[in-house]
């Protein structure tokens, strides 16, 4: 159990979170209405997608409070708690890729992978920065008309339509493509959420000591990048890239690896 | 030095890259952005603003349909949902995806009272003070989510043949719909029961669309910029005091063009090559 504990724990909070949406539409419960472009808990508090926000308004649309004021709370969240545990524990398309990531392990694709040049991991900054001039120009929110993200969960609380042919799009991309493809190189609510998060408290602690170098976690882990201290030197991984899946502690047998409270104190 | 150089070239090379790239991404993106946008015979949920602006303030969250399918008045008698009038475009729509609309052949909209889809949308892409009448309280027949037109070669009153259905179904029972009376010389004693709808009434709610016998409707609803001309500033009813401030901002405008050098009886005797 204790190699799946986080594991389980993200699928139940993205499975839960789908079900409170789902519920609110068929339903009438009022605990999560909306979708992750905004939404609302208990019929008062609003919550709204942050790069959503920042794409309307640069369509030159003066937004409503709620949707400023969600927009806000989020951020706040992410950036002082949660760093970029919205990819993790809450998109629903992090299910599809991690499936992909997991068929192409067991696949061992990886071995004959190719060297896309062109895809860096940094491509999804690009095309964050590229969705805000795309929606200032075209005079609507670029990203939102093409999200598998928001696809998805519509898909799954209105109805899916040819949506789901975007979210096997994103799933053949990510297992024969690039791996991580699309949540490591491409997606801008991705990059955002990077930014947002990366000074955030929460955050995986590497234990020198304890580790053997079975390189285990660099294999499960999504944005191996940022694991670049691992049998190096005891510190945490700040990198906003990290999503704090856990997959790495999940994966550690010699317990080198655990969350912890970032140390803000100077060494 | 030489490695200096190298490195530089190297960084200019891979900048000019990523700007490249960045720029062919954008092309492409704008363009699909822009023929996504271009479906506009799409039915928005009362008070939306217009099309253009809707598009731009729509954030997609779902929450007027929502609102809508769980009305209070929605319910079959079991207790279970019928469906909602708004649903959310998804892919093969062929409408702006994730945006509100409703199809009246499927399920007009039944404007409720208390209007449960707007007050929730957090955006203000669907505009409330829009549907504010002068006491201040929302009235859903300020809506104008469309404006019904009467296609009289298929509408069977327009035949002889006694047909009121859409008059009678429409919410505003003789005010949006009115019957005019007319002589069929055809047959010489009967009477032709003609629909005719007032678009200074009409919600466009689309419950004629649905009540309408033909096969295809006879009589449907369009948004309100599709189902509505303009006579523009050249024509002005010199008799209605109202219409006349439509154009008490207007200006002089004189055209300068090789014919208005001439006076007007020269150049009205002119031959005139099109």
């Amino acid at each position: 159990m204790s190699n799946i504990k986080y594991l389980l724990l993200r699928r139940i909070t993205q499975i839960g979170l789908l079900v409170l949406y789902f519920a609110a539409n068929a339903y009438g419960w009022h605990i999560l209405e909306g979708t992750f472009g905004a939404s609302i808990i208990f019929g008062i508090i609003p919550l709204a997608d942050p790069y959503t926000t920042l794409q309307v308004l640069a369509t030159g649309f003066v937004l409503g409070a709620d949707v400023l004021l969600g927009a806000l709370l989020i951020v706040l969240f992410y950036m002082i708690v949660g760093g970029r545990a919205f990819c993790s524990w809450v998109c629903p398309i992090n299910m599809v890729t991690d499936l992909a990531n997991w068929l192409r392990r067991k696949l061992k694709l990886d071995k004959e992978e190719v060297n896309y040049r062109f895809l860096k991991r940094n491509t999804r900054y690009w095309i964050m920065v590229l969705g805000v001039i795309v929606s200032a120009v075209v005079g609507v929110a670029a990203f939102e008309i093409l999200s598998p993200i928001t696809i998805m969960q519509r898909g799954i609380i209105f109805g899916f339509g040819a949506g789901v042919s975007v979210i096997f799009a994103i799933f053949l991309f990510d297992l024969f493509g690039v791996k991580n493809g699309w949540c490591g190189h491409l997606c801008p609510l991705g990059a955002a959420y990077s930014i947002i998060g990366q000074s955030s408290i929460i955050r995986v602690k590497h234990d020198h000591e304890a580790c053997t170098a079975c390189m285990k976690c660099k294999v499960v882990c999504p944005e191996n990048q940022v694991l670049h201290m691992i049998d190096k030197e005891s510190i945490s991984v700040t990198d906003g890239e990290c999503t704090n899946c856990g997959r790495c502690i999940d994966v550690c047998d010699d317990d080198a690896l655990e969350f912890s409270i970032r140390s803000f104190a100077k060494r | 030095m030489a490695n200096s150089n190298n490195n530089r070239r190297k960084f200019f090379a891979t900048t000019l890259q990523s700007v490249g790239l960045t720029a062919l991404g954008g092309l492409l993106w704008s363009g699909y952005s822009d023929e996504v946008k271009a479906s506009p015979l799409v039915l928005r949920p009362p008070g939306a603003l217009p099309e253009e602006d809707f598009l731009k303030a729509c954030i997609k969250c779902g929450l007027c349909a929502e609102a809508c399918v769980n009305r209070d008045s929605n319910k079959n008698r079991d207790g279970s949902n019928r469906p909602g009038t708004l649903q959310m475009a998804k892919g093969g729509d062929h409408r702006m995806i994730g945006t509100p609309f409703f199809v009246p052949t499927e399920v007009p909209c039944y404007m409720c009272d208390d209007i449960p889809c707007v007050p929730v949308c957090p955006s203000g892409a669907l505009d409330m003070p829009s549907l504010l009448n002068k006491e201040e309280e929302l009235d859903i027949n300020k809506a104008k989510m469309g404006l019904a037109v009467v296609h009289k070669e298929s509408c069977i009153a327009f035949w002889g043949i006694q047909c009121d259905a859409c008059y009678r179904a429409c919410p505003l029972l003789d005010e949006a719909i009115t019957l005019e009376y007319h002589k069929n010389e055809r047959t010489g004693k009967h009477a032709f029961l003609l629909p005719i709808v007032h678009s200074d009434v009409c919600t466009g709610c689309g419950l004629c669309e649905k009540a309408c016998v033909t096969e295809k409707p006879a009589i449907f609803v369009l948004p309100i910029e599709h189902s509505t001309g303009r006579a523009g500033s050249h024509y002005v009813k010199g008799w209605d005091k109202k219409d006349q401030e439509r154009v008490k901002d207007a200006k002089e405008i004189h055209t300068k063009n090789e014919r208005s050098e001439k006076e007007a009886s020269d150049y009205l005797n002119m031959e005139v090559e099109y």
